[in-house]
């Protein structure tokens, strides 16, 4: 075979592979579009079709007639006990556990078994989280439904993503800085106390925001641990169930016949608002971070 | 030449802060397996006595009827079975689809739009999809495809699909970003074009964190509760071929999350639940290890290539 019939036949497959690859690319830049649009037009729908429902009243005003007027106070302010319940468990823990997971530990059987059993944490169906709930919070300790039993399953829950984010965070920070601390005679906690702990902190920060937003969005862990159908007054004590914002939106989208759609769509949007609003903090805190970090 | 400049007095009360904090970060550290521990001792303590109270025969069976002490789990299997199948076959072609599209082909503003997209979808409360679920998704399917009502199990599986897209999204990314860039340049030097590379070298040399990441998402579509109920139409009913994704379903995750509310606590039907939420801790851990295997596997003959 000649030399050029050999490069017009070496052309033309090139014609054809450049050919696969464009219709490769559009296939594959659809897909990524497919993927996301349906997203930004949940978000952009929920919002057309709650905005009319917010009002003042709504926002700070209690169930009346069936939950079929007025408003959600009771859900919103449980869903902020909640959320500040389980961060009350589940940092100072979370944060302790990840020193620990990367200042301390060794790598041996009981560090990876401790991996292990973070990630088997992280993969537990919520709904599970919610039996365990049930079973040691609200009937072995005796703490009933409650905010607290609710904010303890929800910790636990919790747990894996902060302690995560955490050690992530504690192990970017350069091991020169715990060099210099230790060899001016800091100890090794006065080190992670004063000079890892405080350059890790927008880092832990973002992880804890992610975890809790997770955790205020969550229904089936406090279903049988701490949220009430109807309770349209603001919880007295750690010891009260309380309404919150996910399972008030299932119950009046699945429970409560001929229920206003614009009621639904407004909880839906107070929801949202509230678990998109600590994202963008989260997102915030770390892009500040990143910008004024020196190392 | 001053032989002692240490501060002698604070010494043993910092010593003695020190193994007081070191001790309770210590302790902080094994949390996360007391707790594992501690799910899997009450799922247990309240599930294990339905082994005694049912019938192995009747546990396996075909009615789930609590009323009338039928407790056959058979179905709540297959409709587990039938969503997640349903779910990752929508969301594995296009979450590694668009994870290739991300880490290989997207310019970089596409990619700082692309990327916290996705992470918003996992930040959304699952009870919201399954409210719009209801409102919209079901009728539409039901006119779509003349169903008799649009709570179905492939209502189910599409829900589930957008739950587990991010998750399979973002790792699968990870995986592929973490292919070193020579391995990319060499197929391109030998003459292959951005597409065979992307399928030939970089997909291929990325497959275990890829596996990992949809192993990763299959666990979160067996687990997911609160979607699924709203939509899937709960009914307790054998799914074992192609048509019953057109029909109403009942998940595992959905009986518990929709009876435990109603059974009084240590009736048989409370252990039969429990015995449920047993299952489901044990197929998560089961995905679990298997995901994290793969990692491993892959580090080790990452290390043997490497030697």
């Amino acid at each position: 075979m000649s030399a050029d019939g050999r490069l017009r036949r070496y052309a033309a497959g090139g014609g054809r592979r450049i050919l696969t690859q464009r219709l490769g690319f559009t296939l594959l830049t659809l897909t990524a579009v497919a993927t996301v649009v349906p997203i930004i037009l949940v978000v952009v729908y929920i919002v057309i079709q709650g905005a009319p429902a917010i009002s003042w009243e709504f926002l700070s005003g209690v169930p009346r007639e069936g939950m079929r007027q007025g408003g959600i106070l009771p859900a919103i302010v449980g869903t902020f006990y909640l959320t500040l319940g389980t961060a009350v468990f589940s940092v100072p823990l979370g944060v302790a556990a990840a020193v620990y997971l990367a200042e301390y530990a060794q790598e041996n059987a009981w560090t990876r078994l401790i991996r292990i059993a973070i990630i088997n944490l992280a993969g537990i169906p919520s709904v599970v989280y919610g039996l365990f709930g049930l079973g040691l919070f609200v009937l072995f300790l005796h703490l009933g439904t409650s905010i607290l039993a609710a904010s303890l399953t929800l910790s636990i829950m919790t747990l894996p993503v902060i302690i995560s984010a955490s050690e992530e965070a504690l192990r970017a920070v350069p091991q020169a800085f715990r060099t210099v601390s230790m060899s001016l005679g800091g100890t090794r906690w006065q080190t992670i106390r004063r000079i890892v702990l405080p350059q890790a902190l927008p880092g832990i920060l973002t992880g804890v925001i992610l975890g809790l937003e997770r955790a205020a969005g969550e229904t089936a862990p406090i279903l049988f641990t701490g949220a009430a159908f109807f309770l349209p007054r603001l919880p007295h004590s750690p010891l009260d169930a309380t309404m919150a914002l996910p399972y008030h939106l299932f119950v009046i989208s699945t429970q409560v016949p001929e229920m206003p759609i614009r009621i639904q769509y407004g909880t839906a949007l107070v929801l949202i608002a509230f678990v998109l609003g600590m994202n963008l903090i989260a997102t915030v805190v770390r892009s500040r971070a990143r910008a004024r970090r020196q190392w | 030449m001053r032989a002692n400049t240490r501060p002698g007095t604070a010494e043993p009360l910092r010593n003695w802060q020190e193994a007081v904090l070191s001790r309770a970060v210590r302790l902080s550290g094994y949390s996360a397996i007391v707790f594992v521990g501690l799910i899997f001792f009450f799922l247990v303590r309240e599930g294990s006595p339905a082994l005694i109270e049912v019938p192995l025969a009747d546990l396996v069976g075909l009615r789930w009827y609590p009323i009338e002490g039928h407790f056959g789990v058979l179905p709540l299997i297959s409709g587990s079975l039938i969503v997640t199948v349903g779910a990752m076959a929508v969301a594995i072609p296009f979450g590694i689809g668009t994870a290739m599209f991300i880490s290989e082909i997207a310019p970089r503003w596409a990619r700082e739009v692309l990327k916290p997209m996705v992470e918003l979808l996992g930040g959304l409360p699952s009870v919201v999809l399954g409210f719009l679920g209801i409102l919209l998704l079901s009728p539409f399917l039901r006119q779509a495809l003349d169903l008799p009502t649009g709570l179905t199990a492939l209502a189910g599986s599409l829900l589930l699909a957008g739950i587990a897209l991010p998750t399979i999204v973002s790792i699968a990314e990870d995986a592929l970003d973490a292919v070193p860039k020579s391995y990319r340049e060499g197929a391109l030097a030998l003459g292959a074009t951005r597409w065979q590379t992307m399928w030939g070298v970089t997909l291929p040399a990325a497959r275990s964190g890829v596996l990992t990441a949809v192993m990763l998402g299959i666990g979160r579509a067996i687990g997911e509760t609160m979607a699924v109920m709203m939509v899937t139409g709960n009914a307790p009913v054998l799914a074992v071929q192609l048509g019953s994704l057109f029909a109403p379903a009942r998940t595992m995750t959905a009986t518990i999350a929709a009876e435990m509310g109603e059974v009084a606590s240590g009736s048989v039907h409370y252990h039969v639940l429990f015995l449920i939420g047993m299952l489901l801790f044990l197929i998560s851990l089961a995905v679990n290890v298997a995901a994290s295997a793969v990692v491993f596997r892959q580090r080790t003959r990452a290390e043997r290539v490497l030697s």
